[in-house]
């Protein structure tokens, strides 16, 4: 009997345990206890204040070098001020997953959102509020040209993100691909240069000739695939195994049924 | 009717005997003695879509400007080689599906050639009397990778001009007559006189094909002369002596013509169905451009592993050049390998002091240190290959380019001994179960005939 | 009735070539009949033919998508089917039998020793062979070469100056890929720019430079190439000292505390460059740092090379360290 209730006891320890344990782990984010009667910059200011602030520092004024300061998931912070990157930067970096990071060591990759819509808004306007900074951009892909978007996607893009977009390397990081990108994902991304990306102003990019690159990543989400089954759009290496691992073995296997032990 | 035919051709050529012969040539029969004819159907396949092509390839580096269906180079400026083959593969009615079969087609003969190769050197078939059509086979390995690197640079896209500039870089750092030998080839600094393009063009549908089908020609006549090796088969009489198969004709030719038509199916089908080289992706080249991870096709693929492994240095003595850096991985690395290849036959006599005539084959763990050899060498020259991949690994699977650069870098020397140590290993021990499985069978014969013979008495 | 005859005549003619085919020994053993083996081949064979008709009527009613796609299924399955038609030929309709004979003669001793006596007696009238030899030996060298020497039409091949030619003169102005001026104002860090010569041929491995920005205080060039980045605009080659790939990738850290430093990099081996160094090699396998062209801003504010590279453009060859980046003659 008494070692029945123990065992319970045990396994309600373990199930509380493994409960919190679930709570914790896949959302590293910190919210608000209640968002009722917050408003929407309060909430934003909450927000950064417990997911952001440990590593940009407070009021987005940076933590230029390892402090005392941690955050959520007892991150000990070092990152760039963030008065003036502008609504721009935050939404490029809080819609793709990019922000926040585990560790500010890893480079921003593109994981799924943990933010709500709600949360994403009211971080982005918080930011935004830091100090005068450029707004989202909106790209009108339509207007762009093909052609034109082509020649400027080799020209400025293809060393690092491959010519199909189908992402590359860099030394000391990886390039993502970008055809998950949303245009106004793209137009931030070139306007602000997030991690070791460059950063293309009106100056270098116009608008319209953005306009253009998007419209071609646009159209390279659904490429011309004339020749058929496209095996990823990086030319050699899927070919490669696609010779050895269909046609070589296919053709072992045609001489087998062909070449096995004749009966006289 | 038949007997009508074959007296037109015999009192006017003389060649009832030779093909009375040829229909009853005998040949011995394993699946891998197939995989050299797969390379030839590979190649006949070649020579057939590349001649379709040939009459709508431009080979000319001229500008000109794109008007045609594809909307994404609509109005760009490109040479009229790469024009022509955009054209080929958007305008020619089935020029895509030739265009891609002959790409594919280009791949899998390598790959045959390799299967081939490692077939005939795993079970010790270039010995005496046969190493001249080993010699010969070699050759070709590395003629026809000259020649598929030719075929796709000459498209004048994005990937082919990269390729070609590694070309020139490893032909430029060559010791004493790099500069001199770029300059040649070349006719002027890259990317090159114009006329370049026709010298590719005409090396890689006349000069290179030629060579190619006159060393297969070369070969066939060598194996016909001495006839195939095969396995032993004591218990039929199939040894060093005498040779046990099933004749060309009625038996081989049917199976042979099923192989051709075969790969010729396969290669149609990958043809039509994967798409290959999409160059109207990778757009047109210019000196200037690049993209990420530019490949070569897999056959050079060991050479880009090479190049990108070796580490920054160039020989200097008192500040002059002397070997530069694309050398050891782009020229000497495929150089040795070549080397080792074509003097094996000849080392292998000198390590083992084998000098008789086999036409009997060993299996691989007959000859544990040829084996091991082979394995270390093939592993050493995989890994090299593998590593040329290695920032599409870090793509996918996140593992740190850099790292995996010093791995190999550490690998290249590590992995070929442990391979040779294991693989001799495994061989000896298999020839050990072998033995004891031979006493064990001949302790049960000599068991039962005591049992007989106690029976009799 | 001769009529008659002479038909008798030829049926027993018939009949006797028959007979005697009959009496002949068979060569070729006889096997079993396989009628369903037969219908196979024919349905295969039939099946190859129905897709090889298939194949010209995709290609013969043009356009639609997906083309390439039916036309490989079509010509890929009429070859697949006469295959498998021919394998089940080989595998069971002709007859298989299992021969053995010898291999051929390993070697033909007599034949070998005869031809080096034809050889050896045919020459035996030659009494001066050491001389005979050396002349033809001489004759054949030097037609061989005299037959060679047109190779060298195929370039410069004596003369390997032209390999360190640079379109790049002191007061060059760089123009941007449309052909405007480049403004050092309008160079901004943390970006990259391609640039040309002006007045210049492009597609010249030694014509694109790429150009970026530093913040002047975090410049360590060299001592001699003081003053050839003004306001921190550098310019480098833009092709690869390795195997002449362009340098299309720039890395520019977004926090630098943490972040790698900027860099040049190659897609080709990824050899990586430090701007700020004067093109070092970072990483990679790049052995020759990247070569850099002095700049100046001339009094609109345009950019200008101050000089030529320094050093010779792209990969590198026998002896290239010690020699500096030169005008082609025609331009001096």
């Amino acid at each position: 009997m008494r070692r029945a209730r123990t065992l319970i006891a045990f396994a309600l320890a373990a199930l509380a345990l493994a409960a919190v344990a679930r709570a914790e782990l896949p959302t590293g984010i910190s919210r608000p206890d209640s968002e009722r009667g917050l408003s929407q910059q309060d909430l934003g200011a909450q927000l950064y204040a417990g997911n952001c602030a440990s590593c940009h520092g407070i009021g987005g004024r940076g933590v230029p070098d390892t402090n005392k300061l941690r955050g959520a998931g007892d991150v000990k912070g070092e990152g760039p001020p963030l008065a003036g990157v502008g609504a721009e930067a935050a939404d490029l970096y809080l819609t793709t997953g990019f922000m926040p990071l585990q560790n500010p060591h890893q480079q921003p990759w593109r994981r799924k959102v943990e933010f709500t819509p709600k949360e994403l808004a009211a971080i982005t306007r918080y930011v935004a509020s830091l100090a005068p900074g450029p707004p989202i951009p909106h790209p009108n892909a339509t207007a762009g040209n093909v052609s034109t978007g082509f020649h400027l996607f080799t020209e400025n893009c293809a060393g690092c993100h491959q010519a199909a977009a189908e992402g590359g390397y860099v030394p000391n990081a990886r390039v993502p691909r970008i055809k998950a990108d949303t245009p106004t994902q793209i137009a931030e991304a070139v306007r602000v240069g997030p991690y070791l990306m460059p950063k293309f102003s009106r100056r270098h990019l116009s608008d319209r000739q953005l306009n253009s690159i998007i419209a071609y990543i646009q159209a390279l989400k659904k490429p011309d695939d004339a020749g058929g089954w496209g095996i990823g759009h990086i030319g050699p290496v899927p070919e490669g195994i696609v010779t050895w691992f269909i046609a070589a073995v296919a053709l072992i296997a045609l001489c087998v049924v062909i070449g096995e032990r004749r009966r006289a | 009717m038949i007997r009508r035919v074959v007296g037109f051709l015999d009192s006017r050529s003389g060649g009832a005997p030779f093909i009375r012969a040829t229909l009853r040539y005998l040949f011995p029969d394993h699946w891998s003695f197939l995989l050299g004819e797969v390379a030839l159907y590979a190649f006949a396949v070649l020579l057939a879509t590349g001649i379709y092509l040939t009459f709508f390839f431009h080979p000319s580096l001229a500008d000109t400007v794109y008007h045609g269906s594809y909307a994404p180079l609509q109005g760009q400026k490109m040479s009229e080689a790469y024009k022509s083959v955009v054209d080929i593969s958007f305008r020619v009615k089935a020029g895509l599906l030739i265009r891609q079969t002959h790409h594919w087609a280009a791949d899998v003969f390598m790959a045959a050639i390799v299967l081939h190769l490692m077939r005939i050197f795993f079970t010790g078939a270039f010995r005496k009397p046969r190493e001249l059509t080993y010699v010969v086979g070699v050759l070709l390995l590395f003629t026809t990778l000259l020649e598929g690197y030719l075929g796709y640079s000459m498209v004048d896209d994005l990937l082919s001009g990269m390729g070609l500039a590694i070309g020139y870089g490893v032909a430029l750092s060559i010791p004493f007559i790099g500069g001199n030998l770029a300059l040649l080839i070349w006719g002027a600094p890259f990317p090159g006189d114009p006329s370049f393009e026709s010298r590719m063009y005409i090396a890689h549908v006349l000069l290179l094909p030629a060579l190619i089908a006159t060393l297969i020609v070369v070969h066939l006549v060598l194996v016909a002369s001495r006839h195939h090796t095969q396995f032993r088969r004591p218990q039929r009489g199939a040894g060093d002596r005498r040779l046990l198969g099933v004749p060309m004709f009625p038996a081989q030719v049917p199976r042979s013509l099923g192989l051709m038509l075969g790969v010729a199916a396969l290669l149609f089908f990958l043809g039509g169905l994967i798409q290959i080289n999409p160059i109207w992706l990778w757009g047109p080249y210019h000196v200037a451009q690049g993209t990420n991870g530019a490949q070569p096709d897999w056959y050079l693929g060991w050479l880009i592993g090479a190049l990108r492994l070796v580490p920054s240095f160039d020989v200097t003595i008192g500040g002059y050049t002397v070997v530069p850096n694309p050398f050891w991985g782009g020229a000497l690395f495929p150089l040795v390998v070549l080397a080792v290849l074509l003097g094996w036959p000849w080392i292998e006599r000198r390590i083992s002091g084998d000098r008789g005539f086999h036409n009997a084959l060993d299996r691989p763990r007959d000859a544990p240190g040829r084996t091991a050899f082979g394995a270390a060498l093939l592993s050493w020259v995989f890994l090299i290959f593998f590593a040329g991949s290695a920032d599409r690994i870090y793509l996918f699977l996140g593992w740190s380019y850099e790292a995996q650069i010093w791995i190999y870098r550490g690998l290249v020397f590590v992995l070929p001994i442990v391979v040779f140590l294991i693989t001799r290993r495994v061989c000896r021990e298999l020839q050990q179960i072998d033995a004891v499985d031979r006493r064990r069978e001949a302790g049960e014969a000599e068991t039962r005939t005591a049992g007989v013979s106690a029976s009799r008495a | 009735m001769r009529r008659l005859r002479a038909y008798a005549f030829a049926f027993g003619a018939m009949l006797g070539v028959a007979t005697g085919r009959g009496r002949r020994k068979r060569i070729v053993p006889e096997g079993p009949k396989a009628p369903a083996a037969e219908l196979w081949v024919v349905a295969l064979l039939l099946l190859s033919a129905v897709f090889a008709v298939g194949f010209i009527v995709v290609y013969a009613t043009g356009h639609w998508p997906n083309r390439t796609q039916f036309e490989g299924i079509a010509l890929g399955g009429s070859l697949a089917f006469m295959a498998a038609a021919l394998i089940v030929i080989g595998k069971r309709l002709v007859v298989t039998e299992e021969l053995t004979e010898d291999y051929p003669e390993q070697e033909h001793l007599r034949e070998q020793v005869e031809v080096s006596q034809i050889v050896r007696e045919s020459g035996s009238r030659f009494t001066r062979k050491r001389l005979m030899q050396g002349a033809a030996g001489a004759a054949a060298s030097a037609l061989g070469l005299a037959f060679l020497a047109p190779v060298l039409s195929l370039g410069p091949a004596l003369d390997t100056d032209e390999l360190r030619w640079s379109p790049w003169a002191r007061g060059k102005r760089l123009v941007s890929e449309d052909g405007n001026p480049l403004k050092a104002s309008e160079i901004e860090e943390n970006t990259f720019y391609t640039a040309y010569p002006e007045h210049s041929s492009r597609n010249d491995i030694a014509a694109p430079v790429v150009i970026v920005r530093l913040s002047p205080q975090a410049l360590k060039l060299p001592r001699a190439r003081r003053g050839w980045a003004p306001q921190g605009i550098l310019a480098y080659s833009k092709i690869c000292t390795h195997a002449g790939c362009a340098i299309a990738l720039y890395r520019k850290p977004t926090f630098p505390p943490i972040e790698p430093t900027p860099a040049l990099v190659c897609p080709c081996h990824y050899s990586t460059f430090d701007p700020a160094t004067g093109g070092s090699v970072l990483f990679g396998p790049a052995g020759r740092p990247l070569p850099q062209l002095p700049l100046a801003i001339d009094g609109a504010g345009h950019l200008r090379a101050a000089g030529n590279f320094s050093g010779p453009v792209g990969p590198s060859w026998w002896g290239v360290r010690k020699k500096p980046a030169i005008r082609p003659k025609g331009l001096e």
